[in-house]
């Protein structure tokens, strides 16, 4: 087929325009830390400083409580992840394969967890929390973070699981599995996008949350790093240079992870468009 | 290899019973086919029978051994899906020893078991490759391997070759007919395609509605089908059927045409029947005996012809090897051998012969 060349260097402009918009945001993220502190507002509006500096990095990194920070997120964001996909796994396998009782009601319950806006349970939840010692820790941010994304990972689950065919574990079975080694030998790993995806999405959601993490957390031993951030705000000045830094550190685990899963991610976010 | 028994066997979804009562004694070697149009419970049965649907009412044995309760993976029986089912992850090795593995069988006598299914299915070149990597007869035949390779006591087939095509479907048939010659498997055979029943089955289980319509040899159900379901359904093209109404041994077709039967039938004088005859055995007689039809429309076969005739404003079908028939002018005039007519009461059952 002839494709005639405007209409495709049109499509290509629009693409690239888009990439542009969406990208520039993280431009000058990375520009502005590597601006230095007196050029930041002496030269104005400009695409690149006429000198650039590292040194924002290495006081991030040295003097402020970045790397607590940091560490804390990773902690929380791969243990939510981690459970959270683990329990979506099996309670989206459930969702998919049995019929039982009280599956309409768990479905519609689970739904009803998601219409909330966070911030009105908040108060409940600090008054939960706070008898149990769960506040300003880490286990307490695990906790929260699992109870609020499991219900929406256990639909995504529940559709990878749909779309594999059932005469899969049948045949597994009559092969002789029982129905878990079925599902662990031959469900499972047919799901691996599906868990690529989960994992990536419950991930990112963990990392950049802010609410409860403000207000389930004060001083800076068990603060993430989206809190973290906040420091460099102080009442008199913002200290841009750092922030900017801070963040630019807070993408690489983000990134490299959907690096990672991006084979599958591409596999799962399509899996089931089309035969074959 | 074992024999199946089911008897007084139910199934209910709720309060819609999909199978009534139904017995069946499968021996030990034998090959059953279960044919039926679509909904009809065949397959149903077939993944009762597998476990993979429970039992609401009577009982199933294998080998004499009860299994109403037993979890697929202990009965020992193997399936072919009509989707062949191959795990995508493992390659065609892989699928065809995942049972010998599960069973905990040593690795040489795995390797040993696969290489020999794999060389009598000429898989051996394919080994290596993902389910992916394979055309649809070849992952058919991974799908018999992984069959084969277990020696279950029976072989479960679920419309194994719908997914083929029709010059693919004809050969695995021979195929699947030749390895039953071979193994002796007791093999019950899910279809909706009559012709696999016939010529794949030791007997064929006829189903209609959750009820099993008859059971028999292949040529003894197109012989002597026991009501009308199964007339029409054994046979392509599909049997005539004609009102008529008996006496005294013989029938009288709506336009006053008399058939004297060879037998006097069980049946009082006067009653309703249904007269029915196959289109291969209507016989195309010259003008001036028979009776006359118009021909709607000609179907040249190329092994024989199909003529579409309406008599008295009835479809109705003659299937004939004489190319003459080709030339038939708009108006025919056919005949029916009396030793072809099946008769059938107002119920639909088959009228049998008065005793004498």
């Amino acid at each position: 087929m002839k494709t005639s060349l405007l209409p495709t260097i049109a499509h290509r402009l629009a693409i690239f325009a888009y990439v542009i918009f969406a990208l520039f945001p993280l431009y000058w993220l990375f520009k502005v830390s590597l601006t230095p502190n007196d050029l930041l507002y002496s030269e104005g509006v400009r695409m690149w400083p006429s000198r650039t500096t590292w040194e924002h990095y290495s006081f991030v990194l040295q003097h402020s409580a970045f790397p607590t920070f940091f560490k804390n997120s990773l902690i929380v964001s791969g243990s939510t992840a981690v459970i959270v996909t683990i329990c979506a796994s099996l309670s989206g396998y459930a969702l998919s394969r049995f019929n039982f009782r009280a599956k309409y009601w768990i479905v519609g319950l689970m739904l009803l967890t998601q219409m909330f806006p966070l911030v009105m349970l908040v108060a409940p939840i600090f008054k939960i929390l706070t008898p149990l010692g769960l506040t300003n820790s880490l286990t307490g941010l695990i906790v929260v973070y699992t109870a609020f994304n499991v219900p929406f990972a256990t639909f995504l689950m529940q559709s990878f699981f749909d779309g594999i065919p059932k005469d899969l574990e049948e045949a597994a079975m009559i092969d002789g599995a029982t129905k878990f080694t079925a599902f662990r030998e031959i469900i499972l790993p047919l799901t691996l996008p599906g868990i690529a995806a989960t994992l990536g999405f419950v991930f990112t959601a963990a990392w950049s949350e802010l609410l409860f993490a403000l207000m389930l957390i004060n001083g800076n031993n068990a603060a993430t790093f989206p809190v973290g951030l906040l420091t460099f705000v102080s009442k008199f000045s913002v200290d841009f240079g750092q922030m900017m830094a801070a963040g630019v550190l807070a993408l690489i685990p983000a990134a490299l992870f959907f690096l990672l899963i991006q084979r599958y991610l591409v596999q799962g976010l399509t899996a089931g468009a089309v035969k074959g | 290899m074992a024999s199946i028994d089911i008897q007084n066997v139910k199934k209910a979804y709720g309060h819609v019973q999909v199978l009534h009562d139904i017995d069946l004694q499968i021996k030990d070697g034998e090959f059953v086919v279960l044919v039926g149009p679509s909904g009809c419970g065949k397959s149903t049965l077939l993944r009762m029978i597998a476990g993979l649907e429970g039992v609401t009412g009577g009982e199933m044995r294998i080998d004499g051994k009860r299994v109403n309760e037993l979890h697929p993976k202990d009965r020992d029986i193997a399936m072919v899906f009509q989707s062949y089912a191959l795990y995508p992850h493992m390659n065609v090795a892989g699928n065809m020893s995942y049972s010998l593995k599960l069973r905990k069988i040593a690795k040489e006598k795995i390797a040993a078991a696969v290489a020999g299914a794999a060389s009598k299915l000429g898989l051996d070149p394919l080994l290596e490759r993902r389910p992916k990597a394979l055309s649809g007869g070849q992952r058919q035949r991974v799908a018999m391997g992984r069959a084969i390779v277990r020696q279950p006591k029976a072989f479960l087939f679920d419309e194994p070759l719908s997914n083929l095509d029709a010059r693919l479907r004809e050969q695995m048939r021979a195929e699947i007919k030749k390895m039953h010659g071979d193994l002796k498997a007791t093999s019950i055979y899910v279809t909706h395609d009559q012709i696999e029943a016939m010529t794949l089955a030791d007997r064929i289980v006829a189903m209609h509605g959750g009820v099993v319509q008859q059971v028999g040899a292949p040529l003894e159900l197109y012989d002597r089908p026991a009501n009308l379901f199964v007339a029409g359904f054994i046979g392509s093209p599909g049997m005539n059927f004609l009102d008529a109404t008996y006496s005294a041994g013989a029938v009288t077709l709506k336009d006053g045409t008399v058939v004297a039967l060879p037998t006097p039938l069980a049946i009082a004088d006067g009653a309703k029947v249904t007269v029915g005859i196959r289109p291969e055995h209507v016989v195309m007689s010259g003008e001036g005996s028979g009776m006359a039809a118009s021909v709607d429309l000609v179907e040249p076969t190329g092994f024989g012809i199909i003529l579409h005739l309406s008599l008295h404003g009835l479809a109705f079908k003659v299937f004939t090897l004489d190319r003459a028939a080709l030339s038939a002018g708009p108006n025919v005039h056919v005949s029916f051998p009396a030793q072809h007519l099946h008769v059938f009461d107002e119920k639909g059952d088959r009228c049998v012969a008065a005793s004498a």
